[in-house]
């Protein structure tokens, strides 16, 4: 064997390396856009990444999970570790969630892990959604984006409440009972699934097995799937950007993704893994053991689900008790908010995008973004929905607000009753007043500049406040009006660099010139200005 | 190479990437030019080489870092060492899991601010313009692609179109096939609620087909049966059919809450309930027996409210009113509790004298 020597072989190993894999997989293009890829940078487009994280988290701590969970309904009587419910009757899918608490080291701490996890993912999606709406980042060409990320909130419900109704113990017993009493409440068909889906009459022996094919397989498939796919358009599509000096509908103004970007992007995610971490160790949820095994005819009052699925629990409890007969058939009322209800609301909002392109007749593509300010009736619809879903998730915890705040518990139902119809309907009228407060404010400042606090006392007597305009000023000294560019307008004087910084440094005063005004987090640069790019490094 | 769009005037000009006087950062920014990139600013967040300000940074990142082994070693020495076993009482155990969390919480958070700093405040900043190109492809791939697809549609359509035989023989093969694939998936999941002779729709344990045709006693979790005097005036119980498994989630529609009421309550409760066709007799004494299953959800309706003699379910707050025959009377239930037709056997316990009359738990679409 002929034997190679020599130290300039093995420095050229890494370029060997590298032209074999180009020769087989034409990479080198393709990953040079990538290393370049320009991103914009702004804190509100991490609340994705926070829900993109949780989800790892999930699938990490998800895995070890499995490797205890027993998925079974045969019952077994409890010799665990944990002796208040020795000897007790329970499945064999609560004594294995017993055991992964009590006798796995660590177990609790990765099932509380997955937990707090599952619902920071859910309150991420959620927060996100709300950015991309009020910022108008869904409209063309992200309609799809949009229509993806329903769907995913859809599907994070659903592994949401296939997942705590795995440990089988007595509030998610309940869970499932109400599920299966949704189920009844469809017409013609509901006794069907019902009996389908649980192989029988509730609870039969099925559902944990069923459950937890589709909580561990089917439900993060179509997650996986859906969020390769988000992220894909999210990438092809190239990122939304705020308004700003130099942005504009067709470029993107940012930095490349490497190394900055992709850096600042692993930071997070050990930020958000630390979070999910103390969250897990220092704050208990879903103490199983305390609820015992479910029993059908046992349930203590304060059940409420995670807080993802108490909307549609508070629709349900404010729901009048209407029942319509046809003939000899009846249709609950249980009907209209689990099943009519959570339906609409998490589908009819995916064609928001078409409907408001309908309406407006704007047809073009949207690369900036939309300050909520600037689109007063887009703000108000939707502080309706956020109201309408915060009113309902209040009421999903009233038994639990008319206890603490001896409030009669009637009381507190007819005031969910009215406020989901009055509540919204004020919310979209207070909204759209504070956008137009907003909108008249930037352009006062931008006509008259802003307000320094200097009180001049004119000859005749008279008092007026010194404006010190934003922009070039005409003979007479008043201020030339500004064109509003989309973009924070500076309103105070330390703000157009008038006054010394804000202190910056904890023990260690730092002397800066103060943020730029016109774009947090990048210097203003004006174009005849430019230099020689160097390497950035002395 | 695409064609370059380049608006700005100074667009630089394409270089030679073998030229040996080009640094590294030159070949670097012949790439952003091929890829539309353009630099604004990329400089040194600090003045002048190791400043005071840059020491400060660096010696705070590694200050970071090394925390962030601290935490990590005392994680792992926490999780190998510490009792973590279950113990009654206060125990060194208690504290297993909050120090798991906040050992790996700060090592997790002290790395990722570590790389945070590393990446905001050493690594330069950045501007950089890319060009965005939104959408359609040009007119000509359009129309070559939108033919190649009716094309292909058309090779299909006539070789359909022109042998008639095929159309049917396709449209008569490929249904089926369709069929043949969801069938099995979803064939062997379905379930007909109504197959049984007694649908358990219908029927609870206390129906006497689950007994051999004998009344069923009315019994305790433990499967003891009740007498009367075990339910004090006032008191309530919650029973289950005294059959095997009765008390177990496979009757999970026969908990039945027992109700031994006050003598004038009682009385109210009996004309109410003898005024109703399906509820008269239904009584024992002074005792009643309820549903425990909420007509809404399905919850166990199981608050009773001894002042008022309502039962709340805890679930969704519906309210019934015991003294008349657990109609509701608050919240999202529209149906009144069934009532189980009471009786005592010769040995003195309590029996149903038949099954619920009405039907138990949540309503569904062909409930009789």
């Amino acid at each position: 064997m002929k034997r190679r020597t020599g130290k300039a072989d093995l420095q050229q190993a890494p370029v060997t390396f590298a032209k074999g894999v180009d020769e087989r997989f034409q990479a080198s293009t393709p990953l040079r856009a990538l290393l370049n890829k320009v991103f914009p940078d702004h804190w509100s487009f991490l609340l994705g990444e926070i829900a993109l994280f949780s989800f790892i988290i999930l699938l990490l701590t998800g895995v070890f999970l499995t490797l205890f969970f027993d998925p079974s309904m045969s019952e077994t009587a409890y010799e665990g570790a944990y002796p208040a419910l020795r000897g007790t009757e329970m499945s064999q899918a609560y004594a294995s969630s017993l055991h992964l608490s009590f006798e796995v080291r660590g177990g609790l701490f990765m099932r509380q892990m997955h937990h707090w996890a599952a619902l920071l993912f859910m309150a991420s999606i959620v927060v996100h959604m709300l950015r991309i709406f009020f910022t108008g980042a869904y409209r063309k060409p992200r309609e799809a984006n949009w229509v993806i990320g329903m769907a995913l909130f859809l599907l994070g419900f659903l592994a949401g409440f296939t997942g705590y109704s795995l440990p089988d113990d007595g509030l998610s017993g309940t869970g499932l009972r109400i599920a299966s009493a949704i189920m009844l409440s469809i017409p013609v068909v509901g006794t069907w699934i019902s009996a389908s889906i649980f192989g029988g009459e509730f609870p039969g022996h099925l559902i944990i097995g069923r459950f937890y094919i589709a909580h561990v397989l089917l439900i993060p498939g179509g997650l996986l799937a859906l969020i390769s796919v988000h992220l894909g358009l999210v990438f092809k599509q190239k990122h939304t950007q705020w308004p700003g000096p130099m942005r504009t509908n067709t470029n993107v103004v940012g930095e490349r993704m490497f190394p900055r970007y992709a850096l600042k992007q692993g930071g997070f995610f050990m930020a958000v893994f630390g979070t999910v971490a103390l969250l897990a160790g220092l704050f208990q949820i879903n103490p199983i053991w305390l609820f015992g095994p479910y029993r059908a005819s046992e349930v203590s009052s304060a059940s409420q689900p995670d807080w993802y699925v108490m909307f549609m629990d508070g629709l349900v409890r404010l729901m009048p008790n209407w029942q319509i007969y046809i003939g000899d058939y009846s249709l609950p009322p249980l009907f209209w908010p689990a099943v009519v209800g959570l339906g609409f609301f998490t589908t009819a909002p995916m064609a928001w995008p078409w409907l408001e392109a309908r309406k407006t007749g704007d047809k073009r593509i949207h690369n900036l973004l939309e300050r909520p300010r600037d689109n007063p009736e887009r703000v108000g619809i939707g502080s309706m929905a956020v109201t309408f879903f915060i009113w309902a998730t209040i009421s999903g915890g009233n038994d639990v607000i008319a206890d603490k705040f001896h409030i009669s518990l009637n009381a507190m139902t007819w005031a969910g009753r009215i406020g989901l119809i009055v509540l919204p309907a004020l919310a979209y009228f207070i909204a759209v007043r504070v956008c137009l407060g907003l909108q008249q404010h930037d352009r006062e400042v931008l006509a008259h500049g802003v307000e320094t606090g200097i009180i001049r006392r004119l000859p005749n007597g008279q008092f007026v406040e010194v404006h010190q305009p934003l922009g070039p000023v005409d003979e007479h000294g008043h201020p030339v009006p500004i064109e509003y560019g989309g973009w924070v307008v500076p309103k105070k004087m330390n703000r157009v660099g008038a006054l010394a910084p804000a202190v910056k440094g904890f023990f260690f005063p730092v002397e800066k010139p103060s943020e730029a005004p016109v774009s947090p987090g990048m210097p203003p640069v004006s174009g005849d200005t430019r230099e020689e790019i160097t390497s950035g490094r002395k | 190479m695409t064609t370059l769009h380049h608006d700005a005037p100074d667009a630089p000009e394409p270089v030679d990437v073998d030229d040996p006087r080009l640094s590294r950062f030159d070949v670097v920014k012949e790439g952003l030019r091929r890829d539309e990139i353009e630099i604004i600013t990329y400089e040194s967040q600090f003045q002048g080489n190791n400043s005071k300000a840059e020491k400060r940074v660096v010696r705070n990142i590694a200050l970071l870092f090394i925390l962030a082994g601290v935490a990590a070693f005392a994680f792992l020495g926490f999780y190998i060492f510490w009792p973590w076993r279950f113990e009654l009482g206060h125990t060194l155990s208690d504290y297993y899991t909050p120090l798991l969390g906040i050992s790996l919480g700060i090592a997790l958070f002290a790395v990722g601010f570590a790389i945070l700093a590393w990446a905001k405040k050493l690594l330069p900043h950045e501007v950089s313009i890319q060009a965005r190109h939104d959408g359609a492809s040009p007119t000509d791939e359009q129309k070559i692609t939108g033919q190649t697809m009716l094309f292909v549609g058309d090779e299909l359509n006539q070789g359909v179109q022109r042998r008639p035989l095929l159309k049917g023989a396709i449209g008569f093969g490929l249904a089926p096939i369709g069929l043949v694939a969801a069938a099995p998936l979803i064939g062997g999941l379905i379930e007909n609620p109504h197959k049984a002779e007694h649908p358990d729709l219908f029927t609870t344990g206390f129906s006497p087909a689950k007994n051999g045709g004998n009344l069923v006693r009315l019994t305790r979790d433990d499967g003891t049966p009740i007498r009367p005097e075990d339910v004090s005036t006032g008191g309530q119980m919650t029973v289950f059919p005294g059959i095997p498994h009765g008390a177990t989630n496979e009757y999970a529609d026969s908990p039945t809450l027992l109700i031994h009421l006050r003598a004038d309550d009682a009385e109210e409760t009996r004309n109410n309930a003898d005024a109703d066709r399906r509820n008269a007799g239904s009584m024992w004494g002074n005792y009643v027996a309820y549903s425990k299953i909420c007509t809404h959800a399905g919850c166990p309706a199981s608050l009773y409210e001894q002042q008022t003699n309502r039962l709340l379910c805890p679930c969704h707050q519906s309210q019934f009113l015991i003294t008349r025959n657990a109609q509701p009377i608050f919240g999202p239930a529209t149906r009144r509790l069934p009532m189980l037709p009471l009786g005592v056997d010769e040995e003195g316990y309590f029996v149903a004298t038949s099954d619920y009359k009405d039907t138990v738990g949540p309503d569904f679409w062909e409930r009789p």
